[in-house]
């Protein structure tokens, strides 16, 4: 085998052997509850991909975790951990549906859509750049600034709600006809019922315009430089207090787009607890999809398919089954990722792995 | 005065132990993101411990090993597998978070909470008297002191703050920082599961999310007491008395919406953070996050 050969296989395993530390935990968790894994896993694709109803809810939940994915991706990129994508995509998806609403009932929906989102990053990006300037003025921890706000969010969104939400229910009034995105079984009967919708487009510019922003621009190549090796970044001029806040502001930013799936393309308004957890799932989606766009689309498809089958496995197995197995993906991830890379070193046959093994 | 200072101790008692434990791992070099889970398993172990046995000291024994295998999953990952400690820690508390709700609906088919534990319900009220009679009130009362004097005057101690500081020369005098910071991690993890086991007794019940960022807020109690045990410990009960002043005034004299009392003390710790800044004159261990070298896994 030749040397690239191997990285690439050594790279494909670094996707393939957290996925069976998963399906054997999913497995043991499943003969737990006293039923046949193999039944349930049967069960559980039959009901997604299974048909093409199943496939479009497999893809609306896929939407809202290439969003998720992608900011916890843009985080990574910069060396920076954020958690406050729950938080975020809270705010993004409130103001997203408050803005929605107020437009004038007429308005054109090249005005309103892009004005909708607009806003819903605005949002996330505000609370994304908070935590980035307590880090880089303070040097408090963005973990635990984005988590603590993550928590404030919440609690806010219970007092606005009060006022705001329509009489005896825990929603918003909708967004105007312009603001709403058409569902895909517009299109293609196929995709008749279920509830993907053209957020996934958005989604999917997002994916590509990142991708873009990180290969090929300076701001890119800086929250690489800055990610790897913060003293060299600023031994070379960059202010790595600045790329932090940037960061953590563009991260927020795809964040507060998530809610465009539900209140722009689905329900067409803010509904309490909508997200289900999706900000945390997107932190496994990106972990998994090593913080590159083209991993974050697969891993997102992955979590997607799980996400939507856990409704349809629940009679079998608590559907809860799914946040632990989010959990389980990042712990095999990150537990074999350092040994991953010494066996990688070694492959190449040259470097550090070199130099270990003459040690 | 009397109800307050025991609601003070009861509000005080997650939050001390989160503390007190987190800085020993902190201490001896590893980030201690995972509190929030083992807070969590603690709560959930103790709950099933007490459920089946009927006895809470064995619900209260339950927690500290909840909380102490969680941290060895996490040492096993830092340690040998030189796994990120930031991202380890969270994913902790995600798998805390889902498993403790996966279990719920499993072992008692509630997405919500667990039935009522009579061997915590029989505490004897939320008097002074009884609080103070508390095992775990009690407990909490001694391991302040105890945890500051283990840090400080101990081999251990001194163990835990030179492999923080510098595991090289830690181990170059034959102390083998692997074992060290598993000993922190660990002890850090049982203590917070005790924490735990109080969150669950307190109430006689498991909630679906009960830790609710008790976790983080001790971490950041962590941060501002400068990563020393007693200090630690005295910014955690600052933290407390703030949520029991917020809880008495909405409860008696003014009307504070409910939203504005749960967004206290997220807030508090935010400030704590931002008030700490890099001014402080206690700074982080030297060698906190980092993994060790080769020769220290030894």
């Amino acid at each position: 085998m030749s040397p690239s050969t191997r990285l690439w296989a050594a790279r494909l395993l670094g996707f393939v052997w957290p996925l069976l530390v998963t399906l054997l935990a999913a497995s043991l968790l499943i003969v737990a509850c006293g039923r046949d894994p193999i039944a349930v896993g049967r069960t559980l694709i039959d009901g997604t991909w299974g048909s093409t109803y199943g496939l479009g809810q497999v893809l609306f939940k896929t939407t809202s975790l290439v969003f998720t994915g992608l900011a916890v991706a843009v985080g990574l990129r910069a060396g920076l951990f954020n958690i406050g994508v729950e938080g975020q995509l809270i705010a993004g998806a409130f103001l997203m549906a408050l803005v929605g609403a107020s437009l004038p009932r007429g308005t054109s929906s090249i005005v309103a859509v892009p004005l909708c989102l607009t806003a819903g990053a605005l949002s996330g990006a505000a609370l994304g750049a908070l935590a980035g300037a307590l880090k880089a003025g303070r040097g408090a921890h963005e973990v635990i600034t984005t988590i603590l706000l993550n928590f404030i969010v919440r609690a806010a969104m219970v007092g606005i709600g009060q006022r705001l939400f329509l009489h005896e229910t825990i929603h918003t009034a909708p967004v105007v006809p312009g603001a709403e995105l058409p569902r895909l079984g517009r299109f293609v009967d196929a995709f008749h019922g279920s509830a993907v919708n053209a957020s996934l487009f958005v989604a999917l510019a997002a994916a590509g315009a990142l991708a873009w922003l990180f290969a090929r621009t300076p701001l890119g190549a800086r929250f690489t430089l800055v990610g790897k090796a913060p003293l060299a970044a600023e031994t070379a001029g960059i202010s790595v207090g600045r790329t932090t806040l940037v960061a953590l502001a563009l991260s927020g930013a795809v964040a507060g787009l998530t809610g465009s799936g539900f209140v722009l393309g689905y329900k067409h308004y803010y509904e309490d607890g909508f997200s289900g957890g999706v900000g945390f799932m997107g932190i496994a989606v990106a972990v998994l999809g090593r913080a590159h766009p083209l991993g974050v689309l697969v891993a997102a498809l992955a979590f997607g398919t799980l996400s939507a089958g856990q409704l349809v496995v629940n009679a079998a197995v608590p559907k809860e089954i799914v946040d632990v197995l989010t959990a389980v993906v990042i712990l095999a991830v990150i537990g074999t990722g350092p040994r991953l890379r010494q066996f990688v070193s070694r492959m190449k046959g040259g470097g550090a792995g070199q130099g270990a093994r003459i040690q | 005065m009397s109800d307050f200072v025991a609601k003070l101790l009861r509000i005080a008692v997650p939050y001390v132990f989160a503390a007190l434990g987190g800085s020993f791992s902190e201490r001896a070099g590893v980030i201690t993101l995972g509190l929030e889970g083992y807070l969590l398993l603690g709560a959930f172990g103790a709950t099933v411990a007490a459920d089946l046995s009927g006895a809470a000291a064995a619900g209260y024994a339950a927690g500290a090993v909840a909380g102490g295998v969680a941290a060895l999953l996490v040492a096993a990952l830092v340690l040998p597998l030189c796994a990120d400690q930031v991202t380890t820690g969270v994913a902790l508390n995600l798998f805390a978070d889902g498993l403790t709700r996966f279990a719920l609906k499993a072992l008692y088919d509630s997405s919500s909470n667990s039935p009522r534990v009579e061997a915590f319900a029989s505490d004897g009220g939320a008097g002074l008297g009884a609080t103070l009679a508390h095992p775990l009130v009690i407990a909490m009362l001694v391991a302040v002191p105890l945890a500051h004097l283990a840090m400080q005057r101990t081999t251990f101690g001194l163990r835990v703050r030179a492999v923080g500081e510098h595991p090289e020369a830690a181990a170059s005098l034959g102390v083998s920082p692997l074992r060290v910071r598993l000993a922190a991690v660990v002890l850090g993890g049982l203590l917070a599961g005790i924490g735990g086991a109080f969150l669950a007794a307190d109430q006689a019940k498991f909630v679906d999310g009960m830790s609710r960022g008790r976790g983080y807020i001790a971490l950041a109690a962590i941060i501002a007491g400068g990563w020393r045990p007693l200090a630690a410990a005295g910014a955690a009960m600052l933290f407390a008395l703030a949520v029991t002043v917020q809880y008495t005034l909405s409860s008696s004299y003014v009307q504070i919406p409910d939203w504005a009392t749960q967004m206290l003390p997220y807030g508090l710790a935010l400030f704590a953070l931002v008030l700490r800044g890099r001014s402080s004159a206690a700074k982080p261990p030297s060698s906190l996050g980092s993994p060790l070298g080769k020769r220290e896994l030894a």
